[in-house]
Formats: structure tokens, sequence, C-alpha cells
């Protein structure tokens, strides 16, 4: 195989990104995160009889659970038609008929879509992220912080993870079916049934195993790494007692994260390299 | 032959239960043209995908100056290469020259060659228009203008006049004929015999996955030994004389209707028929020669040998 150049894989790269600004993806997708983050930041506690921002535990601790809905769909939306898209459309011979090898083309879609996907995610939240840094500090601002980088990594296993459907789906419809399969597993069934299974065994699962099942859903990782930061949510939770130590490390959380966008995008190349 | 610039060796492609393409051994020389003829389904566009490494072939080897397309060679050779899909698709959302930047870019060119490339095909005036309202023959031209960039030496071309009107294909032919004076290796499919007949340097004849003939147009028309037809307008009282001067040649058919004769021979028979005719200048009015069209040729591969295949 051909020794990794930079050069065609940026070319893909900047055609994906343009691609997104173009048709105003990107600015969409902002714009529905601005929205909502505002809207859990101030009018999330209207319920309770309050308007205003009501600490940054409480908004962070909203924002997460939104963003563990909305983070993954639009990651799965935005990158399921990658490869298969290109293929159904028959305009992938060409691009593989060109000097770009199969791992900078897959590198490139990625990182262009990558960087639609960060541009909406910094844009949208960090105008809320403004506003929340001027209301509760320096402090809040930081969690703020931890919150959108983690929210963008959790987009970027989603989008590794719609590659990975897109180099493996025949066609278009397929892969979005795979997309949304997906999206229902990690965000919705897999919760269920771990809890289920705690529930169940009475508390009786070692706690290795507990934190492996963990780590097997990157939206429990995302939780965790924002819950733990903050001592506040961890009581408020009840956490604290089910999940090991080891799992409110933040540099193991993030290891794990990082893996979950490798391992995809790695099984993504295993399967596009032999599609012949 | 000079050095091959693709060796295809023995090789064989299927596709569940289709078997696509069953031992084909090809060579293209430098500079040469060479058309791959076929009906919808024969193998062509399989052929041309195999060469230009986008499938793996089940059995047998394919080579591109002497080098494997799957090797170190990988994105060397890729540069020398240009590829014309049949159909071919673009980004509606691009603009002609913006999809020819984001070919430049990943082709290693500069994109300054793109306006020249888009005058060339006829494309100038829709440069800047979204590919989304060009015509199928400004895709086309288009894909065309993709496949020149970078000076490739060794181009496939799937059915590359698909979609164009006469003008097109003239002007396709064109560029095609200087490409060729500059020594490109041309490799182009078609199911059109008629319009690359005079435009190629030799054919290759596949049907059903295997390759029939290969030979100049020449070549194909001897090797199947195709009867030679002379339509002749006879004057009256001309069909006695004529029945005299062939009654000594029993390898020549005769067939006489209504003042119209027609003459069946071998091809290495024409002149001594000729000959004979000459001595019927009285009664003949007109002399017709058909040699065997390019179709006849096909057909006759194609149909002819099925039975040893």
């Amino acid at each position: 195989m051909a020794m990794l150049e930079f050069k065609q894989m940026f070319a893909v790269a900047r055609k994906e990104f343009h691609d997104r600004l173009r048709s105003r993806w990107a600015l969409t997708v902002a714009a529905v995160f601005t929205v909502f983050a505002l809207s859990i930041a101030y009018f999330g506690a209207a319920q309770q009889g309050a308007v205003g921002f009501r600490g940054i535990e409480l908004t962070i601790a909203s924002l997460v659970s939104l963003a563990i809905y909305l983070m993954p769909l639009i990651a799965l939306i935005l990158g399921y038609d990658a490869v298969v898209g290109e293929r159904e459309r028959g305009s992938l011979d060409l691009l593989l008929s060109l000097p770009i090898t199969r791992f900078e083309l897959l590198l490139g879609k990625y990182l262009g879509l990558a960087g639609a996907l960060a541009l909406a995610t910094l844009l949208g939240f960090g105008l809320v992220g403004i506003a929340i840094g001027w209301q509760g500090g320096q402090y809040a601002l930081f969690h703020y912080g931890g919150f959108m980088l983690s929210a963008l990594l959790l987009g970027m296993v989603f989008l590794s993870l719609a590659l990975m459907v897109s180099t493996f789906a025949r066609g278009k419809s397929a892969a979005s079916g795979a997309a949304i399969g997906l999206w229902f597993v990690f965000v919705l069934i897999y919760d269920l049934m771990l809890l289920g299974a705690l529930v169940a065994s009475e508390g009786g699962l070692p706690a290795w195993l507990v934190s492996l099942l963990v780590l097997f859903n990157p939206t429990d990782i995302f939780r965790l790494l924002n819950i733990f930061s903050l001592e506040e949510l961890k009581s408020l939770y009840g956490l604290a007692t089910v999940v090991p130590d080891a799992l409110t490390e933040a540099w193991v959380l993030g290891l794990a994260m990082v893996a979950w966008v490798l391992a995809p995008l790695a099984v993504a190349y295993a399967k596009f390299r032999c599609t012949t | 032959m000079n050095t091959p610039t693709v060796e295809v060796t023995h090789v064989s492609r299927r596709f569940g239960e289709v078997q696509a393409l069953d031992g084909v051994d090809l060579r293209v020389a430098q500079g040469e043209a060479l058309g791959l003829i076929g009906h919808n389904g024969a193998g062509k566009s399989t052929l041309i995908k195999l060469m230009l490494g986008l499938l793996h072939p089940d059995r047998g080897e394919i080579r591109i100056a002497g080098q494997s397309l799957h090797g170190p060679a990988y994105r060397t050779l890729r540069r020398q290469i240009a590829y014309l899909p049949e159909n071919i698709v673009f980004y509606d959302n691009l603009s002609g020259l913006e999809t020819l930047h984001f070919f430049a870019d990943i082709k290693g060119v500069a994109r300054s060659d793109c306006p020249a490339l888009l005058e060339e095909v006829g494309l100038a005036h829709a440069a800047r228009r979204a590919v989304r309202g060009y015509s199928k023959g400004m895709r086309q031209r288009l894909g065309f203008a993709q496949a020149l960039l970078g000076k490739p030496t060794l181009l496939f071309l799937d059915e590359p006049t698909t979609g164009l009107d006469p003008e097109g294909i003239r002007e396709f032919y064109e560029i095609l004929r200087t490409l060729k004076m500059r020594g490109v290796t041309v490799i182009l499919s078609s199911h059109n015999l008629a319009q690359i007949e005079d435009r190629v340097d030799r054919l290759a004849l596949l049907r059903q996955g295997r390759l029939k003939a290969t030979g100049t147009v020449k070549e194909l028309r001897a090797g199947l030994n195709l009867p030679l037809l002379i339509s002749l307008k006879l004057r009256s009282g001309g069909v006695q004389p004529l029945r005299d001067a062939f009654a000594a040649m029993t390898d020549v058919q005769l067939h006489l209707d209504d003042g119209i004769a027609e003459i069946r021979c071998e091809h290495r028979r024409k002149m001594p028929v000729l000959a004979a005719l000459g001595g019927l200048v009285d009664w003949v009015d007109d002399v017709d020669i058909h040699e065997p069209s390019l179709e006849d040729v096909f057909l006759g591969y194609a149909e002819a040998r099925d039975g040893d295949a």
C-alpha cells in the first residue's frame, strides 16, 4: 500500500466540509444547538416556576440529557451516506481510480465531516457558553467547556459509527436503517438492558463487569464524563455507589471515547479495503 | 508490438452466478488505441474496472507498465491513468470548474490548468454553472475534461460517446486523435461498431465474458473469411454471358433476380472474379463491391464460434 499523502486526503476533506457549509447544514445544526441549549439553560426550570440561569450543575445535567439524544442522531445523519452514497450514485469508481488510497479517501471524508460537525457544535453551544460564562463565571465556563468538548467527542464517535455503517451497507436506505438502529441501541435500549441486569442481579454483578459494560456504550461514557466532574451531581444521581472508581477518572473515560472514535473507523477501513 | 502497457493474463471474474469474464488474455501496446466491442453485459465494463484495479480478478493477473496496480506502484501508476466511467455522475452542487478543481487537487494538478481543459471540451461557457443544470452531453464532456487532467498516458474510456450529439461525437474523436498523436494509450469500449471502426488501431471482441477475437478491422475480416458480395446491374441479354463466364468457377455462387445479379465469393477470389467480369463490359451497367461490414464480422465471431467456446 502506498504511503499516506495528506494532500489528497485534505482535498476530499475540504470538499466534504465545504459541501456542509454551502448547503447551510452546519449553520442549521448550530442554530438547533443554540436554541436547545438556550432553552435548557434559561427555561429548564420553568416547570418548577422559575425562569433563568439555575447554576452550572443543573444546566449541564439537562444539556447532557439533550446531547445524548441529539448528538448521535445528527452525527449519524451526517455520515451514513458518506461511502454508500458515492457507491449508489456511481461516483465511487471514479474516485477510486484516482491517485488516492482507500484509506485517504475514508479518512478525508471523516475529517471533512468531523470538521463540519465540530464547527456546528462549537458555534451552536459556544454562543450559549458565552452567556453562561457571563452569568456563572470561570467555574461555570470551565465545566461548560468540558461539556462542549465531550459532546463533540460523542459526535465524533457516532460519525465514526456512521462511516462504518456506510461502508457495510448495500444501499442508502439500508444504511439509514442501520444508522437508526444504532441510535436506538446506544441511546435507548442499552441503558435499559444494563439497568435491568443490575436490578435483576441485585447488585451482584462484579465491578469490573459493570465498568466494562458501561465502557461499551459511548453515550454512557459521555454521561459519566460530565457527571463525575461535578461533585454535586454525583450525589444527586446516586451513581457514586454503583460505578467503580476507575470510571470516575476523566482520562480513562476520555481514552475510552477516543477508542470509540478509532475502532469503528478501523473496521470501516478493513471493510472498505477489501470491497472489490 | 512495443512493450505492452497493459497486460491481461488469463483473467476471470465472477459475480455470484454470473461469469462476467472468463480467461481473458489481452495485450495493449504503448500508444495504441484499442476498442473493446461487445453487447451490453459482454464484460466490457468489468474488464475496464479490472484493468483499473477497481476490481480484483478471481484468477489471472493484470499488469500496467509491468507492475501490479495493487503494489507499491499504486499511486505512481494511478497518476498516469485516467478513467471516464460509463454514465458519469458528478456532484450536483458543484460547478463545472469546481468539479475540475476537486479532481485536480486529488490528482496533484495545478488548478490553473482547469479553465483551458474546459475550453478544450467546449464547456468554457458553463464553467461556473452548477453541474445540476448540465445536460447528459455536457456531463460527458466534463467527464472527459476530468480524464484529461494531468496529461495521463493511459486512458480508459467506458462508452465515451454515450449521450453526445453528433457534433459532440465528432469533437470527442478529434481530441482522441490528438491524444493518440501525443502517444497516449487509449482503451475505449463501445457497442457502436461503425462509430469506432476507423478510429481505433485494434478491436477486441467480447461476448459473454470471453474474448472472441482481437485484431485490426482488416485482420478480423480476413480471419473470419466472410464472403465478399458483388452485385451487378445487368443489361438485357446479359444473363447468359454471365452464366458462361462463371461456369468454370465452382466456388463462386451466382444468384440472379430480375436484372440484378449477386456474386458471393471468398475474399481471396476477389481478383479472379473481377477479371472475369472484365470480359462482360458490354453486358453490365453497374458494379458494387460490398466488403463484409464490421457488424457482419462481429456477428460472425460472436455466433459462428459459440460452438467451440
